[in-house]
């Protein structure tokens, strides 16, 4: 036999003292074990919850929209008067309220955002660079009761003067309170993209003569543009599933805009405002939960685009 | 092939020209049998069978896109890492099926690795070589000292960094990061070390340096070393083996394959320099 290199001892055919660890699951083995399993759960949770979710809302307007609801009316209904008789249940007030402060709230908050965040990430140096963060970072902590307030006492008289309208709680309001409420998010989530680009990009792009503009536009910004996508996309769901804010600073009225400076409602407002009010099981209430499920499915659309964007893109890289 | 488990080892043979004709020592450490590796359709590296024998420097040459850095990394079962990597084929170590092993955490820590590209763990110097350790439990101070000194000077770095073991590993050039990631495989006290080119990113006299260690290091430990410069294979390694496309051409005691002993027209092609 021959003697074992390290200890002298002597080994068995192919079977060197050492060797016997690679068949003994250690301590560091079971730790591993258990906290894998740990982080498991946690992980698996995420999709119970989505999943439990998804069913009470589903299960708690599943009778009305199986036998009394006409889907395709519903999508495109003009009035929604849940309380006369009979009640109408026309959705088309809602998604249009909400498909145009969320398109205003994005006008305003994708060139803010952008802006902050090519700033920061690549221009600004420094002290500077780092209380520009905190500031964003406060920013995203506003609680969004606040900002309604402020659509509602600061611009809803600021509208009212510039454009010279009746009106100040409307789609243009209620979209600037939500474009600045979404902004420091998707800036926080833009100079995340922006970072994760290499250094080596820049100083190889410096290196050929670029002017710091240009290695932006050029290098930095198409490499980040999965993460810019997502940014995006995720503000977008931010400015889409906002209530208390939107609620105050729109006006809250049930019929489709026409204008920026018509009042609008929305489908979370809409909820926020009725369920209180609508009879525990009636239509009403199944009615305002098939909102909600729809809802559930357009941010659950937004989301998965989100992620298709990022991971299509890294696949390509 | 198979070794007849008797006979000692002989560490003294390796760079001897007479190594294939030495009796054969003991059990291979590590066996290779029918090894296949693909990514996703593109097949990496098949049809491999290699016996590794303790104690010895075992060279591994070919040009690019040969299926080294694959070899390597289907050992200590690092296709972990790339979803689309498949491994077929037996790979045993110690005796043990690496595919089935109980551990595979002291598999791995039994095996010691160094890439191409330097890894300086965002860690201290010291902390980059005392971390193997560590793991394993040892506390000591003055222990992991002697582990940290004796690894970093057997890796030509000590004097160069012994007034700064407390600075940033990853702040070190890329040359020391790469002598860094050596001391940091050798502080694992592996049985096995795999070397990946690791004088890609060193200068030729602390590369001469290092390869003086490595001589004295098969006293207590195998070598599989990957490398790009033939001549690095025929100054360290017993036996060398030839890869190309993928597929392991030949197998032959090292001074053979340069003394013109090569059997098969593409080794000797590249071993001359007319292609690779």
């Amino acid at each position: 036999m021959a003697p074992s290199p390290l200890t002298g001892e002597p080994a068995s055919a192919g079977q060197p003292p050492w060797a016997k660890a690679l068949d003994h699951r250690d301590r560091g083995w079971w730790s591993d074990f258990a906290a894998r399993t740990i982080v498991w759960l946690g992980g698996m949770s995420a999709i119970l919850f989505i999943a439990a979710i998804f069913l009470f809302i589903a299960t708690q307007g599943l009778e009305f929209m199986r036998h009394r609801l006409d889907i395709g009316a519903m999508l495109t209904g003009a009035r929604w008067e849940p309380t006369v008789e009979p009640p109408v249940y026309g959705a088309l007030p809602l998604i249009a309220g909400t498909a145009w402060i969320t398109g205003v709230a994005m006008l305003i908050a994708i060139p803010l955002a952008f802006g902050a965040a090519i700033y920061i990430g690549e221009f600004a140096r420094g002290k500077q660079r780092e209380w520009l963060k905190i500031g964003i970072e406060m920013l995203a902590a506003i609680p969004s009761v606040v900002w309604g307030v402020i659509g509602l006492h600061v611009m809803k008289p600021i509208i009212q003067d510039v454009f010279g309208v009746q009106v100040g709680l409307n789609v243009l309001n209620a979209g600037i309170i939500l474009g600045l409420m979404a902004a420091p998010i998707m800036a926080t989530i833009a100079e995340d993209a922006l970072k994760a680009v290499p250094d080596s990009y820049r100083e190889a792009a410096e290196a050929l003569g670029a002017t710091r503009w240009q290695v932006v536009w050029k290098v930095v910004l198409p490499h980040a543009r999965p993460g810019l996508s997502a940014a995006v996309l995720l503000g977008i769901g931010r400015a889409f599933g906002e209530t208390i804010a939107v609620l105050m600073a729109s006006g809250h009225r049930l019929m489709v805009p026409e204008s920026i400076f018509d009042s609008a409602a929305t489908l979370t407002a809409t909820i926020a405002a009725e369920l209180g009010e609508a009879a525990v099981g009636g239509d009403h209430y199944q009615m305002l939960f098939v909102l909600g499920l729809l809802l559930f499915v357009i941010t659950f659309t937004i989301n998965l685009l989100a992620d298709w964007l990022v991971r299509g893109r890294r696949k390509s890289a | 092939m198979v070794n007849p488990p008797n006979s000692n080892a002989n560490p003294n043979a390796a760079t001897s020209a007479t190594a294939s004709a030495s009796p054969l020592p003991s059990a291979p450490l590590l066996s290779v049998r029918g090894l296949a590796i693909r990514y996703g359709a593109k097949v990496a590296l098949q049809g491999v069978d290699i016996d590794i024998r303790p104690n010895e420097i075992f060279g591994i040459i070919g040009p690019a896109n040969a299926g080294k850095t694959s070899f390597l990394r289907a050992i200590n079962r690092m296709d972990e890492f790339v979803p689309s990597m498949r491994v077929d084929g037996n790979i045993t170590f110690a005796g043990r099926d690496v595919r089935t092993i109980r551990n595979l955490y002291a598999l791995r820590s039994h095996i010691g690795v160094v890439f191409p590209l330097p890894v300086g763990l965002p860690l201290s110097i010291f902390d980059n070589v005392a971390l193997s350790p560590r793991l394993r439990g040892r506390r000591q101070k003055a222990d992991l000292e002697e582990i940290v000194e004796r690894c970093l000077r057997r890796a030509a770095l000590w004097d160069e960094v012994k007034d700064r073991l407390q600075t940033l590993g990853s702040l070190l050039s890329g040359g020391q990061q790469q002598r860094l990631t050596i001391a940091r495989a050798l502080s694992q006290d592996p049985e096995l070390l795999l070397l990946d080119e690791f004088s890609i990113a060193v200068d030729p006299v602390t590369t001469m340096r290092i390869e003086e260690v490595l001589k004295e290091l098969r006293q207590e430990l195998t070598i599989v070393l990957v490398t790009n410069l033939v001549q690095q294979a025929r100054r360290l390694a017993a036996r060398t083996a030839f890869f190309l496309g993928g597929r392991c051409i030949e197998i032959a005691a090292t001074e053979d394959l340069f003394s013109g002993g090569a059997k098969d027209q593409r080794t000797i092609d590249y071993l001359e320099g007319r292609f690779g």
